[in-house]
């Protein structure tokens, strides 16, 4: 990816601004940035991009050793509630139960440490478990409808159609 | 607004039922965290999230399977007196982050006491049962039954691999703490309990004094836990924590025999001094009474008292506490008035 300032040199800063909840994202060379430094407004000292790298690099131990070229990758956040890994640590609660798919690389050490395992093996859920399965059939079963109807097979894809009604039936029947 | 029965009585209706290993196990706690999906946990979520997850969980009350448990009375922690909050807490029907620190957060409590359901406290919802004396395997039955009628009417956050997904990382898998409230006065005395404690660390369990959050038992009172909850099964947990709890109480009961065997007179003495003291001191503060009360409790449970129900020292665990007696005797005592009116309660129950 080019520099989105200078369109010359590959961008190796991305970062993303969210100012009221709105999202600007940055792919920038270093060179751009040092010049931009002063110009992105942040806190009343000034927004400086070293300040940034390095409040990243102590954040992540595993920076740490790497050189100074190394991409900054921009802060590992959940996607449904927005908390950043870094809150997360910092807190030492998730956010919501979303937090467990978007931090899922960086959780096994944590299990581990915590629990000596990471993986679940007692109880499942009922129903939970069996909407998931029937989630899965039905969304086997819409492929299917597609596959019919592509092949004008209009009367087995009427009767894909019921099957899926009756268990979509079922499981909103279930969920009440 | 009407008084809270759950705040007049000092003891819960289930706490004199009595129950296995009584003396040296004072109760059994069980609880579980679930949380929904689609919804953020409490701690991010908006007063009008919080308002939507109350609703859904008091939707689940007109369920007919639920009222095998008796009557789930909701309290809100908002329309509650900070006083009558207190009280909860002390007889751990809530949580002092529920009483405290929840948005909209209100407990679904049972006639008898013995189950109490919380919502909106770190996780959306804590299913918690309590059993006199040790049945670990009973609260346990009891809570996933709760926790399956729950689960027939609102979406559970659970990943395949993961389990059910809560706030805290250190109860996600099952979401089950299991503990047991012990009574450990010999072992202190004889000067063991840090070796049975370090020991019961090493086997996935923690300890904990009963009231105050640190390692400081007041009153000699340990709360043993399951401290993994992911990557064992519930079933695995709950007996862990049984064969522990069974060989914590042989070791109390072979050192409170050694205690009487060795130094009989010296410990009739300690415990008959607390018991006289109990019997006629005119001010008493929280700390010394929860001493004495364990003593006279070893009293009675060895024998040396025969005279006293063990069932006058639990209730007096609970009256005792600042809680319950700004409740009696009114909310702007004094901490020096707070002693003088403790030790006149302990008088009326001991004394006679």
């Amino acid at each position: 990816m080019q520099c989105q300032e200078c369109g010359k040199r590959p961008a190796t800063l991305h970062f993303t601004k969210i100012v009221n909840g709105e999202k600007t994202e940055f792919h920038i060379c270093e060179a751009c940035a040092r010049e931009k430094g002063e110009l992105i407004p942040g806190t009343s000292g000034g927004f400086s991009i070293h300040n940034l790298l390095s409040g990243l690099m102590e954040f992540h131990p595993g920076f740490q050793g790497q050189s100074a070229q190394t991409k900054p990758s921009e802060p590992l956040r959940c996607e449904e509630c927005g908390l950043t890994y870094a809150q997360f640590s910092k807190i030492g609660r998730f956010g919501c139960s979303s937090c467990y798919k978007y931090f899922n690389n960086r959780l096994d050490p944590l299990f581990k440490r915590v629990h000596g395992n990471t993986v679940h093996v007692g109880k499942v859920p009922k129903r939970i478990g069996a909407h998931i399965q029937a989630e899965r059939k039905i969304e086997d079963l819409r492929r299917e409808l597609q596959d019919k109807i592509v092949q004008e097979e209009f009367e087995e894809a009427a009767a894909i159609r019921d099957q899926i009604r009756e268990l979509e039936k079922k499981c909103s029947a279930e969920s009440n | 607004m009407t008084s809270l029965r759950f705040t007049e009585q000092p003891l819960s209706e289930w706490m004199s039922r009595g129950g296995n290993e009584s003396e040296i196990v004072m109760s059994t706690r069980v609880r579980i965290a679930r949380n929904l999906i689609h919804h953020p946990f409490p701690m991010l979520s908006t007063n009008q999230q919080s308002e939507e997850i109350l609703h859904l969980m008091e939707g689940v009350l007109s369920d007919e399977e639920l009222k095998q448990f008796g009557k789930l009375i909701p309290v809100s922690m908002n329309e509650l007196e900070e006083l009558d909050k207190q009280i909860l807490v002390e007889k751990h029907l809530i949580s002092p982050n529920l009483a405290n620190e929840s948005r909209n957060g209100a407990v679904f409590i049972s006639e008898d006491e013995s189950l109490s359901v919380m919502v909106n406290e770190e996780d959306h919802l804590r299913i918690q049962c309590l059993y006199p004396g040790l049945q670990v395997q009973e609260a346990w039955e009891k809570a996933a039954r709760v926790d399956d009628i729950f689960e027939k009417h609102v979406d559970y956050a659970f990943d395949a691999n993961r389990g059910f997904l809560t706030s805290c990382p250190t109860n996600v898998g099952t979401g089950l703490r299991a503990s047991v409230m012990m009574h450990l006065p010999a072992l202190v005395l004889t000067q063991q309990i840090n070796l049975i404690l370090s020991a019961v660390s090493q086997v996935g369990l923690t300890v904990r004094g009963i009231y105050g959050e640190g390692s400081d038992a007041i009153g000699n009172l340990f709360q043993i836990s399951n401290q993994i909850t992911l990557g064992q099964s519930e079933a695995e947990i709950i007996e862990n924590l049984y064969g522990v709890v069974l060989q914590i109480i042989e070791h109390e009961k072979n050192a409170r025999e050694k205690l009487l065997h060795e130094s009989r007179l010296r410990m009739t003495d300690r415990v008959m001094r607390s018991y006289g003291i109990l019997s006629h001191a005119a001010i008493i503060d929280s700390k010394e009474a929860a001493q004495r009360l364990s003593d006279v409790r070893l009293g009675v449970d060895i024998g040396l008292i025969e005279s006293l129900p063990a069932q006058v020292i639990n209730e007096l665990n609970v009256m005792t506490q600042p809680g319950y007696l700004r409740k009696q005797f009114g909310e702007n005592l004094s901490p020096s008035e707070r002693d003088m009116y403790r030790a006149k309660l302990i008088r009326e129950k001991v004394g006679n």
